[in-house]
């Protein structure tokens, strides 16, 4: 019965959203005024319809109903309960439908938010986002439907792999897809746009928060699954350059170069086909990044199930939906006339040495997960492209635009100087090449690599104070004048300065966990011990444990240096019976100089538990670092200059922003 | 000049969408193995249950073989063993079974419900031989010749189709070979 009734709210939703698309493309044509109306209550039902098949299908997961093929498929009445529930978005269809969900959410945030301004801009929004809407429903109605019936059901389910029972999956799809689909909003402005061949400083007024939240949720979301992978893989890879972390890592990337060209947009008129251009693209790459790597084009591990049914589906409307807008693109985008002049210093162009960069560097991760689907395609021969590649070519080229960062801020719009720049940087120049010389000398292995990327993070983060310090005029005028400057800086610029310095940390962490980590491993008995660095880790003790769907051997240890106890940790290995997948429980130490990590395996009757032990420099900082980012987005995301969407633009030309 | 610069990415996106189109047609499973034309590793696995016997090179003794990668915990496998079951019941080709990361005892109790398609079992619940073999998932089915050399790699079920158009004609030329 609760099926039926998510399958009828799902199969209304796809009505409305068809039909509303439809209704306001036609009522624009006619000028008829009331469309503008109905594409809010219509945002809304669609919301409101998927919610209510969204919790039809938790409640099937709650009662673990395994009547239902996907529960059935994906639960277990063991499981604990916190992950019947996650377990609603941990399989294909229920992960659709959370895409559903987000995609809705953000049309009917739309839908409250939005001031009456711009209205025409406001409805074809709507249709566009509307007719997103609908191609989902569609695919997730006749080719993935939730709701699909199993006669007779079986007596219990064949669980959720254990790998996903963790709480970092609770949030990481959720974040990363509120990211994901966060930029279809984008897209629908930018189409929006193109259809009305008119963009300027409102539209990317109107359009940054949307840009910036999205931008937010992509941000926590890799973070989160970046950690998830630390702490449940257990050999603490935060980053593999795998298909679906790089899936993940293209939108962002693009969505990087977007928020900062809308800036220049912004204020200063020009770039605008561009700004459009990576507004498409970004939303594309999302849209590319959820199907296309999960749809059997790029499948590695046939784990999930291959369908081509549903393969032609997802192409078909992605060709719909990227296809269309870049034709539109192509018969439109002339009509987008920038006015703004700038000179080859400036901050404009160091913002489009930062569009350029992004952009090639997010062409060579695609190139790099699709290369060898590419190769199959021309040649008989597979190859996979794996970190070596990335590390030789995006880490430098991400490296060398890093460069720029704190210079950009600090540069004048339209024409800048750059002496005085370079001269203000001067002491953060130093300290950065004071930290190299100083890394390359204490880290034990005098690794270029480490110097370089200390050098880079103290360049970064001094940077940014040095650029705030001028802002705030520190030491030229009063100290209480200068807190009274901090006190009226917008908050788009914080953000900003938070970012950069969020950057910066999370240079530094990735500097620390690849540059320096270092591992030790060795078959033990308990009371044994392995040395690695100054630290002694001893096997105290190794005990069964019943968790409840689940055994575990539960590993003590107590990390000792010299005769000082440093930590106790508690190191599991799974054993999941239901799908006789075994996990490991990785023990982490966490402090702010560095993890100590240790994982436990299978025993040897003769030689004992093998142990392995690993030093993870900074790695904490990757997590801190990824919050201050997000934070950064934050800032800028609530900045009341954007919030107020410019309902009277020739007053706010009259009074400028101070200190920009 | 301009405007035809602008459907530049329209263009470079048919382009891939070609790709694509012709990605999907290709079927994942006959991704090229790295195991075709070398002979199987050496392995001694042990039964499945207390007194069955195990599985090793010496039981193909040059016959033409399939061996076939399984665990109790795999649905996709329970799909396909009704095929593997009326292969073994036509005799057309003896089938060998490696259990794969199967819980102790499980592997023989699931064949004791679904009927046994095999001449011998082999458990391998560690996944040794699966990761010599370049196992990705369950089932994965070799193709052995007379020399104990893999001559082909399915991944994935084996369902009627498989059987009729690929495995019967190639075991049918092996054995000539």
């Amino acid at each position: 019965m609760i099926a039926e009734l998510g399958q009828f709210a799902l199969i209304l939703a796809f009505v409305v959203a068809l039909f509303q698309s439809v209704a306001i493309f036609a009522g624009l044509r006619t000028g008829d005024a009331v469309v503008h109306g109905f594409a809010r209550t219509g945002a809304i039902a669609q919301f409101v319809l998927v919610l209510a098949a969204f919790a039809c299908l938790t409640v099937l997961f709650a009662q673990s109903d395994f009547t239902a093929l996907v529960v059935a498929e994906n639960s277990h009445t063991d499981k604990p309960f916190l992950y019947k529930l996650t377990g609603v978005w941990g399989n294909h269809e229920g992960s659709m439908l959370l895409w559903a969900l987000i995609l809705t959410a953000y049309t009917a945030a739309l839908a409250w938010s939005a001031k009456p301004v711009e209205a025409r801009l406001i409805s074809l929004t709507f249709a566009v986002q509307s007719l997103i809407t609908a191609a989902f429903t569609a695919f997730l109605l006749f080719t993935s439907n939730p709701f699909a019936r199993l006669w007779p059901g079986p007596e219990n389910g064949q669980d959720l792999n254990p790998l996903l029972q963790d709480p970092g999956l609770a949030s990481h799809p959720p974040m990363l897809y509120a990211g994901y689909v966060g930029f279809s909003i984008t897209f629908a402005f930018a189409v929006a746009a193109l259809i009305e061949g008119r963009v300027d400083a409102r539209w990317a007024r109107i359009v940054r928060p949307w840009a910036l939240a999205a931008w937010t949720f992509l941000t926590i979301g890799i973070a989160l699954g970046a950690s998830w992978a630390y702490y449940e893989l257990g050999w603490g890879g935060w980053w593999a350059w795998d298909p679906v972390e790089n899936a993940s890592l293209m939108p962002w990337l693009a969505g990087t170069a977007f928020i900062h060209s809308l800036r220049v947009m912004e204020k200063r008129d020009t770039l605008k086909a561009w700004t459009i251009l990576l507004a498409l693209l970004t939303f594309a790459l999302s849209m590319v990044g959820t199907f296309l790597v999960r749809s059997g084009v790029l499948t590695s591990v046939h784990a999930f199930a291959v369908d081509p049914e549903r393969g032609v589906f997802i192409l078909a409307i992605l060709v719909a939906l990227i296809g269309g807008s870049l034709l539109i693109y192509g018969l439109r985008a002339n009509l987008l006339k920038p006015t703004g002049l700038f000179s080859e210093i400036s901050r404009e162009s160091t913002l489009l040495v930062n569009n350029l960069v992004l952009a090639a560097s997010c062409a060579l991760v695609f190139f790099g997960t699709f290369y060898p689907l590419f190769i199959t395609t021309v040649s008989d021969e597979t190859v996979t492209v794996g970190a070596p590649f990335y590390n030789s070519t995006f880490n430098p080229m991400v490296g060398a635009l890093l460069i720029l960062v704190p210079i950009s801020g600090m540069l004048a719009w339209k024409r800048g100087k750059l002496m005085p720049v370079l001269k203000d940087l001067a002491p953060a120049g130093m300290a950065a090449l004071a930290g190299a010389i100083a890394a390359f000398w204490i880290a034990d292995r005098g690794l270029v690599a480490g110097a370089l990327g200390t050098a880079l993070a103290i360049w970064i983060a001094l940077g940014v104070l040095t650029d705030l310090a001028k802002r705030f005029k520190l030491g030229e005028i009063a100290f209480s004048a200068s807190l009274a400057r901090a006190a009226r800086l917008p908050l788009g610029i914080w953000g900003m300065a938070v970012a950069h310095f969020g950057v910066a940390i999370v240079v530094f962490a990735i500097t620390g966990v690849s540059a320096w980590k270092q591992e030790a491993s060795a078959f033990l008995m308990p009371g044994q011990h392995l040395d690695i660095r100054e630290l002694a880790i001893t096997l105290d003790d190794v005990q069964q444990y019943e968790g409840s769907n689940y055994v575990a051997e539960r590993g003590e240890f107590t990390v000792r240096r010299g005769q000082r106890v440093v930590a106790n940790m508690t190191a599991e290995r799974r054993l999941y019976p239901v799908r006789g997948m075994s996990t490991t429980e990785s023990a982490i130490h966490a402090r702010a100089s560095g993890d100590v990590y240790v994982t436990i395996g299978q025993p040897s009757p003769e030689h004992g538990w093998p142990v392995h032990v690993y030093l993870y420099p900074f790695a904490v900082w990757l997590w801190i670092g990824s919050a201050v980012l997000g934070l950064g987005g934050l800032l800028s995301l609530s900045d009341r200059g954007r919030r107020a969407l410019a309902a009277k633009p020739k007053a706010r030309a009259a009074n400028p922003e101070p200190a920009e | 000049m301009n405007r035809v610069f602008l459907f530049l990415p329209l263009a470079i996106f048919i382009v891939m969408g070609v790709y694509f189109a012709l990605g999907l047609r290709e079927d994942p499973s006959s991704i090229p193995s790295r195991m075709i034309d070398r002979p199987l590793p050496v392995f001694d696995l042990p039964g499945i249950a207390e007194g069955e016997p195990g599985f090793s090179n010496a039981d193909l003794d040059g016959q033409v073989a399939l061996v076939n990668v399984f665990g109790s915990w795999c649905p996709p496998c329970e799909i396909e063993h009704p095929m593997l079951m009326q292969i073994s019941r036509s005799g057309r080709v003896p089938i060998f079974g490696v259990d794969w990361r199967d819980e102790p005892g499980a592997g023989a109790a699931w064949l004791a419900r679904n009927g046994n398609p095999y001449q011998r079992v082999g458990d391998d619940p560690e996944g040794d031989l699966a990761f010599e073999l370049g196992i990705t998932g369950a089932p994965e089915t070799f193709l052995i010749d007379r020399q104990g050399r893999v001559r082909f790699h399915h991944v994935g079920v084996i369902d009627e189709t498989v059987w009729r158009d690929t495995l019967l004609p190639m075991i049918e030329a092996l054995e000539v070979e």
